[in-house]
């Protein structure tokens, strides 16, 4: 039986772009354990028997039917996964956390309520909280007593949210923060009891608070209007000379930057998960559905372009589980050898996710517009019934935009992405540099390609090295263009962000069937295969065209026509067929009903 | 009281199935879950220990996957598990299995014995029963409720057509309880991670073998039940719709 499957490489994070890594580095859904899988057991059956009886009446905001099913989800763990054991907390790991997010996405209003209280909401007390702050709300929210929240944004500014208005001042006797201002889009505003408020201190010092409903100056504005999750609360909070106790700080003076951001990159990492959960389940309707409706005599499921549809879906969330639990892989390993209790054990946990920004960034992006994809197509499925809202399609619909704006817009999560990474070449922490300067080299020597891949998949990995080079090809040239000056060339840092996007994730399909082949066979692992390869047909156009874009804007003449030529030699390879790996998908989870991998 | 609930993995009920090569069971390569009335006879075992005090053991007889219900009995509250491992076990008829169980647990004393009404997978509802027998423990079936009582306990069974009976039963005894009749608690992830650390004993075929017997009953084949029929539409006006029905009445069905 499977157990202590975390793999062992500490990895660099970013590393995936000019590193190999072999199938025992990654961490795949089939290296779950047997406790991964009774956790994403009791998850799915508390959503089946808890959340979607109660959708409509979440959908009626009634906060208190919200309340009581995260209570419930406290009771059994499953909110408290992140919590040490000391103050009440299941204290699991990271894969567990994120099988959770996975698993209990049938609504997504739920969801966000959810991830609202038990992500950004709780982790900042846990990795940024003295043991007092931790002794007096941690055992509260464990227990589901409490609700929590998390208020960085506000009306004018929430991308850049450093430029906050909020501002605390220190009381005259020292005993008191005051604080004044407005925060907005706060998820669960009105039905939680504790809030991490971010605000600048003396209007500079950009800081983090704890915030109780109940403290002098407190208040809740009205609830937003929303598109979809509107079952989920979410409102400005007015602090009109707020009166927070001296202790409830949350970290250091000046440094709420470190919080802000550190909660963003697990909330963007719960994201990822859920969002592939959110699909899966959405394709489950619509698999259904498409074997349900008739039209000409037969179920819309035997069509082709249906099929299609429910292919592109099934590869969408195939690809999201190999990310997902890839990226969170990479973050156990590091975190397993952490001792919990040594005094730095937040800091170094912390750390040990910051790690990994790049591969969460990349996570919420892809994970976010995967699901977009797949809920508008499953609108399609449903023809006009999938534009009222008697089915599910159209509520899916409408929550999964939400996705790509929050928890950093996709925007400023490509900038991220590329800049990240560029600050990393620069600081050398990454060998970024040298490997684009070999690239260059190998590349202008001629077209020898070295030795060609055996094994597996081959074409599909060596398509992935030859993306990957194209990729730090295209890097060097706007580096060379632009130097320091690329910060301020968004399309082009776009471009190249999508290229790093699609390699990561291509890689992470090709690592993940690679696994399964190694220990099942390749005969077992037909649909595997199939899913993979029809992803990587369509990923590597996408890179070639990225690619062709940022040369184009940064070279011309002869010197555009020679990168041209350098790249179209790394993008030659035979297409496969693609239609008939699709029909081969599609017909496997209509047979099953549901996705089975 | 020391409960034993015996338990069974079983494909799950959704899963698509294939036959295996010889045509006698299905492939290996499908979904598995607890067989349900198990899970219920597993929930009211619990019930009764968090009532009168006791143990409560899990048994299971299966190959390496199959350890998978003694993990989640133990994650829901059970206190240890036995897991009689070996491939072969799949294979034994209701007689053969019981036996194994008696011998597995002859050092054991316990004062209740649950097994699942019937398996959803070959659905014989004998091995509560053939067991009772073979403990020489009397034994009842479809158990819906159980009272503990001076003595003894007091059942009450599910009869056809609503009505129910009520039966006093002495301990030790053996009974076969049916789905449905409490609600199922779910394994909470302490549970989970607490059950990492419960004894869980292993019985090998070899240690058993010597009590088993032929099997006395046998699958000769299986197979997916061909569609037969076929549904016809006729069409045209209201009168050559009936003209062609009593035609096809007449003469197809023979029934005017
Ligand atoms: C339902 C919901 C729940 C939310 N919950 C919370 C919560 O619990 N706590 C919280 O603090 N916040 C929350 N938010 C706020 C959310 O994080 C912000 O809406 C988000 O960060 C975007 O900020 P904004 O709305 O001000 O858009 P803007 O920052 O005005 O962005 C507008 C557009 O400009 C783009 N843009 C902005 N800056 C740049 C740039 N530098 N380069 C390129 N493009 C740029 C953006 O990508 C976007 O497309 C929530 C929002 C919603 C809708
Ligand atoms: C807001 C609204 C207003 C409307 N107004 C009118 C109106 O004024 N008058 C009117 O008559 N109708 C109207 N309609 C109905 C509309 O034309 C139908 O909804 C539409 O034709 C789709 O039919 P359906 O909903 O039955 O979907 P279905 O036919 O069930 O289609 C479901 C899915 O199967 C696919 N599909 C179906 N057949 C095939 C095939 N052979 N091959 C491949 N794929 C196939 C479809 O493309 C779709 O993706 C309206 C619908 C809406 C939502």
């Amino acid at each position: 039986m499977a157990t202590a499957a975390i793999p062992k490489t500490k990895i660099i994070g970013g590393s995936f772009l000019i590193e190999d890594r072999t199938t025992a580095e990654v961490f795949t859904p089939e290296d779950f354990t047997d406790e991964h899988r009774q956790i994403a057991q009791t998850t799915e059956e508390f959503a089946r028997n808890e959340i979607v009886p109660n959708i409509e009446k979440i959908e009626h905001k009634d906060w208190q039917v919200t309340r009581d099913l995260l209570k419930k989800a406290a009771e059994l763990g499953l909110a408290t996964v992140d919590i040490p054991e000391e103050y009440g907390g299941a204290d699991m790991d990271k894969i567990s956390s994120c099988i959770i997010a996975d698993r209990i996405a049938v609504s997504g209003s739920f969801s966000v309520s959810f991830g609202g209280h038990v992500g950004i909401g709780t982790l900042p007390i846990v990795y940024f909280g003295t043991k007092e702050q931790k002794a007096k709300y941690l055992p509260k929210l464990a227990s589901g007593d409490w609700i929590a929240a998390y208020a960085l944004s506000e009306n004018t500014s929430a991308s850049d949210a450093m430029n906050a208005r909020t501002k605390a001042v220190l009381s005259k006797d020292g005993k008191h923060w005051v604080l004044n201002g407005e925060k907005m889009w706060i998820t669960n505003a009105h039905f939680a009891d504790v809030f991490i408020v971010f605000a600048k201190v003396d209007g500079e010092k950009f800081s983090a608070f704890i915030v109780e409903k109940d403290f002098p100056g407190f208040s809740v504005g009205a609830e937003e209007k929303k598109m979809g999750i509107r079952g989920s609360s979410t409102a400005p909070l007015i602090l009109n000379d707020c009166q927070v106790p001296a202790e409830n700080l949350l970290g250091e003076i000046g440094k709420g930057h470190v919080i802000a951001f550190n909660s963003l990159n697990i909330g963007r990492f719960k994201l990822g998960a859920g969002v592939v959960g959110g699909a899966r389940n959405a394709l489950t309707n619509a698999i259904s559905y498409a074997k349900e409706r008739k039209a000409w005599g037969k179920s819309i499921s035997d069509f082709g372009l249906i099929k299609e549809k429910l292919a592109n879906m099934a590869i969408g969330v195939y690809v999201g589980e190999a990310l997902a639990y890839r990226t969170v892989g990479m973050i156990e390993t590091i975190l397993a050898d952490i001792d919990k209790n040594a005094p730095d054990a937040s800091t170094q946990i912390r750390k040990g996710i910051e790690e990994y920004a790049v591969e969460c960034s990349i996570l919420k992006v892809w994970g976010s517009e995967m699901i977009d994809s797949v809920v508008d197509e499953v609108v399609q499925i449903y023809g006009g019934y999938g534009f009222v809202e008697e089915y599910p399609a159209e509520r899916s619909y409408r929550d999964a935009r939400v996705n790509r704006i929050f928890e950093g817009t996709n925007e400023i999560n490509r900038m991220i992405i590329t800049g990240w990474l560029m600050k990393r070449a620069m600081s050398g922490q990454l060998a970024l540099m040298p490997a684009i300067k070999q690239l260059m080299d190998e590349v202008l020597a001629g077209p020898s390609m070295g030795e060609p891949l055996e094994g597996p998949l081959a074409a599909e990995r060596t398509i992935i090295a030859n993306a990957k080079k194209a990729g730090l090809m295209v890097s060097g040239v706007a580096m060379q263009k632009y130097m320091m000056g690329q910060q301020d060339q968004q399309e082009i840092m776009g471009a190249m962000a999508n290229m790093i996007i699609e390699a990561y994730a291509m890689e992470s399909a090709v690592l993940r069937t690679q696994k399964l082949i190694e220990n099942k066979g390749e005969a077992a692992c037909e649909t595997a295969i199939a899913m993979t390869r029809a992803y990587i047909s369509g990923s590597v156009d996408k890179v070639e065209s990225e690619a062709k874009r940022v040369l184009a804007a940064c070279a011309e003449g002869d010197m555009l026509r020679t990168q041209m030529a350098i790249l179209r030699r790394l993008f030659k390879y035979e297409p496969i067929n693609s239609i008939s790996a699709r029909q081969h998908v599609a017909d496997r989870v209509i047979e099953a009903g549901k996705y089975v991998f | 009281m020391k409960i034993l609930v015996c338990m069974k993995q079983v494909p799950q009920k959704d899963a698509p199935l294939k036959l295996n090569e010889t045509g006698t069971w299905i492939r290996e390569d499908v979904s598995y879950e607890v067989n349900e009335p198990d899970a219920y006879a597993l929930e009211e075992a619990l019930r009764q220990k968090e009532k009168h005090g006791g143990e409560v053991v899990v048994i299971t007889a299966g190959p390496a996957r199959s350890q998978q219900v003694l993990r989640e009995g133990l994650a829901k509250g059970a206190d240890s598990a036995i897991h009689l491992e070996d491939p072969g076990f799949v294979g034994l008829d209701a007689f053969n299995t019981a036996k194994a169980f008696a011998a597995a647990i002859k050092e054991e004393n316990f004062d209740l014995i649950f097994t699942g009404l019937q398996s959803d997978d070959y659905g014989y509802a004998q091995t509560g029963v053939v067991l009772a027998e073979i403990m020489g423990w009397p034994h009842a079936t479809i158990i819906m409720q159980i009272d503990k009582q001076d003595g003894g306990i007091k059942v009450k069974r599910e009869l056809e057509a609503g009505f129910f009976q009520h039966v006093d039963m002495p301990l030790p005894a053996v009974l076969t309880i049916q789905s449905g009749i409490n609600k199922l608690r779910y394994a909470t992830l302490i549970g989970i991670k607490q059950a990492k650390n419960k004894p869980l004993r292993k019985v090998t075929m070899d240690e058993v073998r010597s009590s088993l017997g032929d099997n006395m009953q046998k699958i000769e084949k299986l197979y997916i039940p061909q569609k037969t029929k076929k549904t016809e539409m006729l069409t045209g006006s209201p009168a050559e719709i009936a003209k062609q029905l009593v035609e096809k009445l007449k003469n197809e069905v023979r029934v005017l």
